[in-house]
């Protein structure tokens, strides 16, 4: 079997200015197997594939594919050689169905209803439920994650590359994703698997080759391994564990009644009469398939979007008229998703991107003067107090990676000891040093006295940080259940697993 | 094989070194365009650049400079706020007629009245219809999302027609001899906008340019205003997180953009003008444009800009009086700077990379 291997990697090195991307590295995938790279974030994983993918070329070293030597020059003699690769993020066009997206990926499409077959037939084989007919802007992350499979295995792959999958998926869309997987690997195709969450790694992979730095430092069976011993492997130590202690639930502090809103864009999603309750050294956990109203959900807790008189109220006070300015004066601050672009300006230094938020509460604006000193101060401030990664606040916020970022947006607002903090995704596409650092910080400030929500799509996080867990599905919020005893399939069907589990009518 | 390739960073250098090759640009290709048309080029250049400053008319030309810059620079200043938060207000011509049709109201109502406060008001009342008319664009696209670029362009040809309506109808001199246009507000010293100090150029115009430079540099770099309005231009989602209504927004930009090219348009009429003709729009808000984006936007840079190009238009015409060179010129002129500077600041934005084919 060894020796029939789909792929080998032989001390392949790729540098960047400043970095050395990949160094040495070795490894090996034989046919049916399911592989997992796994790595933290910057640990290489992505330029590895990348230069699998024929999107950027090795420095030195050599890869062989099914026996021939393998320097793909671009994508295209990637996916000739028999490469095919899904992308965490998905590039399919909204307003065309799923047969067009898929005919607009293929070098030499069919004729349109030889491809509808196909794809009928593929999704049949492999219980990838999915209408050709349908238009893209009406399915689910999980199902567009299915177009894109759909697209690659149209092409008969010998390996699949699968670039952090589940990120995005339920539960449930996750396990129908790995018997995808593995009735591939069972017909002989490799797959390669990339990502950092290690349960999944452990139930699911066959093997794992671990990259920190750039190099390979192990590689095992990873069912062999408890999560701990693979996360140690991971970051080159031991994992500090997460101190949850020292909170309890005080007075109600924010309170959000019969919250409806229409949907703000065409492809945005309307909330309806969401409701709920924070108390005092509480962190509640928000959970849900992204488009589900989250984006939304924090719109109109920051103010960002106004609503009806009576539907959010911070102490007792009606903050549902008041824009993001007079909500933060009062205490209730948030943190959106998306770091470059709506909760810091990628071109604007550290020090600037202080002027966000912390304006009023951090006296860095009086009667509207900027006092430059005191925001730079500020920014100094965060950058110590949680470890921010930079030359100085001086920085422009876009050269920052993601962790460093979010770390410093984060600590913008924890800094101002908010009432109220709500954060969106606070640890997504963050290394694990970064993602515990950032936790750690909303147990504190929870522990401090004040109310936190926590909307994630990420499970784990959902059921380590909070103390009572909420789905949101379809702009709708379930009624709130202590996180104690949940079980992830309980979860699930709370976030409306069930969600495409019906094979589609083709 | 050579291809672009984009730049992570700008270097701070190249930030100005643009606009300087933009003109030098300007200058060969211009010159290029006068050899073919049978011109010495070198004379011609020297024409338009150097003698209205330094020439044998120069001390003529000197304060005409001014005369010509300070609309230029009040109006720049203004249009640069609003390009700065990605508001785009290409009407300013057309509000500078609007204020200087409001402005002259003023006076031709308090006619002959000789009170002090006549000026002062016609400022006042110059600024109020060029924000109205700036205002127009700004409540259409906030109430129905109307392209603010093009109902302020639409604007301007709407403004044209009511000034020719004036200068024919309402406001045309009724001591004129059927003459269109309006009486000459220089002739009636509480209404006129004289130069202050002889031989300079400068008017009221030249301090309010000069105050619109110090002020929009204080808001941009000082205020939380200026802030929010970067941080709009640059990234509209996080500035809608930091506060700012972006209705509010566009309000406040075509507002002060319409006000300072409505205050430009009065220091003209009760100056270096005189009257409400029909011809009252000369192109000052158009070239502003250029003198916008020459100046990156920059409160400084802007007052440069603005000097170079009221140099071209001193010099254009000198060009015509001495070699006979077509009007055309100036415009021509503006136009290659513009062309180039925008050629040009692809450079801001990428570097040249030769590609090694495989």
């Amino acid at each position: 079997m060894i020796d029939a291997a789909v792929f080998q990697a032989k001390g392949i090195g790729k540098s960047y200015p400043g970095v050395r991307a990949n160094d040495g590295v070795s490894f090996t995938v034989a046919p049916g197997e399911i592989h997992a790279l796994l790595g933290e974030n910057g640990a290489g994983k992505s330029t590895l594939v990348k230069m699998i993918y024929g999107l950027v070329r090795p420095d030195d070293g050599e890869m062989v594919l099914n026996g021939q030597p393998h320097h793909p020059a671009d994508p295209r003699a990637a996916r000739a050689a028999g490469v095919a690769m899904v992308f965490q993020h998905f590039s399919l066009f909204d307003a065309l169905t799923v047969a067009e997206n898929i005919a607009l990926g293929m070098e030499n499409p069919p004729p349109r209803r030889e491809l509808s077959d196909r794809i009928a037939q593929v999704s049949q084989d492999f219980g990838l439920p999915l209408n050709p007919a349908r238009r893209v802007v009406t399915l689910s992350a999980g199902e567009r994650q299915r177009v894109e499979i759909i697209r690659c295995l149209l092409q008969n792959p010998r390996l699949l590359i699968m670039d952090e999958p589940t990120s995005v998926l339920t539960p449930q869309e996750a396990e129908l994703l790995f018997a995808t997987l593995r009735k591939l690997a069972d017909q002989g195709t490799a797959i390669l698997y990339i990502s950092h969450k290690l349960e999944e790694i452990r139930t699911h992979c066959d093997r794992a080759t671990i990259l920190r730095g750039g190099r390979v430092v192990d590689s095992c069976d990873p069912r062999e391994h408890s999560a701990r011993t693979l996360a140690a492997m991971m970051v080159g130590g031991e994992m500090r564990p997460i101190d949850r202690s020292g909170r309890q639930a005080g007075d109600v502090l924010l309170q959000v009644r019969a919250l409806s809103q229409p949907a703000p864009t065409a492809e945005g999603t309307a909330l309806k009469s969401v409701a709920l309750t924070l108390r005092a050294g509480e962190i509640l956990g928000i959970g849900g398939v992204a488009g589900n109203g989250q984006d939304e959900l924090l719109a109109a807790l920051s103010g960002e979007i106004r609503s009806a008189p009576g539907t959010i109220l911070l102490e007792g006070a009606d903050l549902s008229r008041h824009g993001p300015e007079a909500r933060r004066s009062a205490g209730l601050l948030a943190a959106p998703e998306d770091r470059l672009g709506h909760a810091a300006v990628p071109d604007f230094s550290l020090t600037d991107n202080t002027l966000l938020t912390a304006g009023a509460r951090k006296g860095l604006v009086r009667k509207g003067m900027i006092d430059r000193a005191a925001a730079r101060a500020f920014a100094e401030a965060v950058i110590r107090a949680f470890d921010v990664r930079t030359p100085g606040p001086g920085t422009a916020a876009k050269a920052l990676s993601g962790g460093n970022l979010q770390k410093f947006v984060i600590g913008r607002e924890v800094m101002q000891a908010p009432r109220v903090l709500v954060v969106n995704q606070p640890t997504w596409g963050v290394d694990a040093g970064a993602a515990a650092a950032v936790r750690q910080s909303l147990l504190d400030l929870a522990r401090s006295g004040a109310g936190v929500i926590v909307i994630s799509q990420d499970l784990d996080e959902l059921l380590e940080l909070s103390d009572r867990f909420c789905a949101l599905n379809e702009g709708r919020l379930s009624a709130p259940r202590p996180t104690d005893g949940l079980t992830l399939d309980q979860i699930g069907l709370m976030l409306g697993g069930a969600h495409g589990m019906e094979v589609a009518h083709l | 094989m050579i291809r672009l390739v984009p730049r992570s960073d700008t270097p701070a250098l190249l930030q100005v070194a643009t606009p300087v090759m933009a003109v030098l640009a300007t200058m060969i290709a211009g010159g290029i365009l006068f050899a073919i048309m049978g011109y010495d080029p070198v004379a011609a250049i020297k024409t338009i650049f150097w003698d209205p400053l330094f020439g044998l008319a120069a001390s003529y030309s000197r304060p005409q400079l001014l005369v010509k810059a300070a609309p230029l620079i009040l109006i720049a200043s203004g249009l640069a706020v609003g390009f700065r938060a990605g508001i785009w207000n290409i009407g300013a011509e057309g509000q500078y007629i609007i204020g200087a049709i409001t402005g002259a109201a003023v006076a031709l109502a308090a006619y002959p009245a000789p009170e002090m406060w006549i000026f002062p008001a016609m400022v006042i009342a110059g600024a109020a219809g060029g924000w109205a008319w700036g205002m127009i664009p700004a409540l259409l696209r906030n109430w129905f999302g109307a392209s603010e670029i093009l109902v302020s362009l639409m604007l301007v040809y709407v403004a044209q027609r009511i000034a020719a309506w004036m200068a024919f109808g309402p406001m045309r001199n009724p001591e004129g001899f059927g003459m269109p246009g309006s009486r000459n507000l220089q002739q009636y010293p509480a209404a006129s906008n004289p130069e202050l100090i002889a031989g300079t150029g400068a008017h009221w115009g030249v301090v309010a340019a000069a105050a619109a430079v110090l002020a929009t540099w204080f808001l941009m770099s000082r205020h939380i205003r200026g802030f929010h309005i970067r941080a709009a231009g640059t990234a509209p989602r996080a500035a809608r997180f930091a506060g700012v209504r972006p209705e509010t927004l566009v309000a406040f930009c075509l507002g002060l953009s319409g006000a300072l090219a409505g205050m430009a348009g009065l220091f003209e009429v009760a100056g270096p003008a005189g009257q409400i003709t029909d011809k009252v729009g000369v192109g000052y808000g158009f070239t502003a444009i250029i003198v916008a984006f020459l100046g990156r936007l920059h409160p400084v840079g802007i007052l440069l800009a603005g000097l170079l190009l009221a140099l071209t238009y001193i010099g254009g015409e000198l060009a015509q009086l001495t070699m006979n060179l077509p009007a055309a010129t100036v415009q021509v002129f503006q136009g290659m700077l513009l062309f180039f500077l925008l050629g040009f600041d692809l450079l801001t934005r990428y570097r040249i990379a030769r590609r090694v084919t495989a």
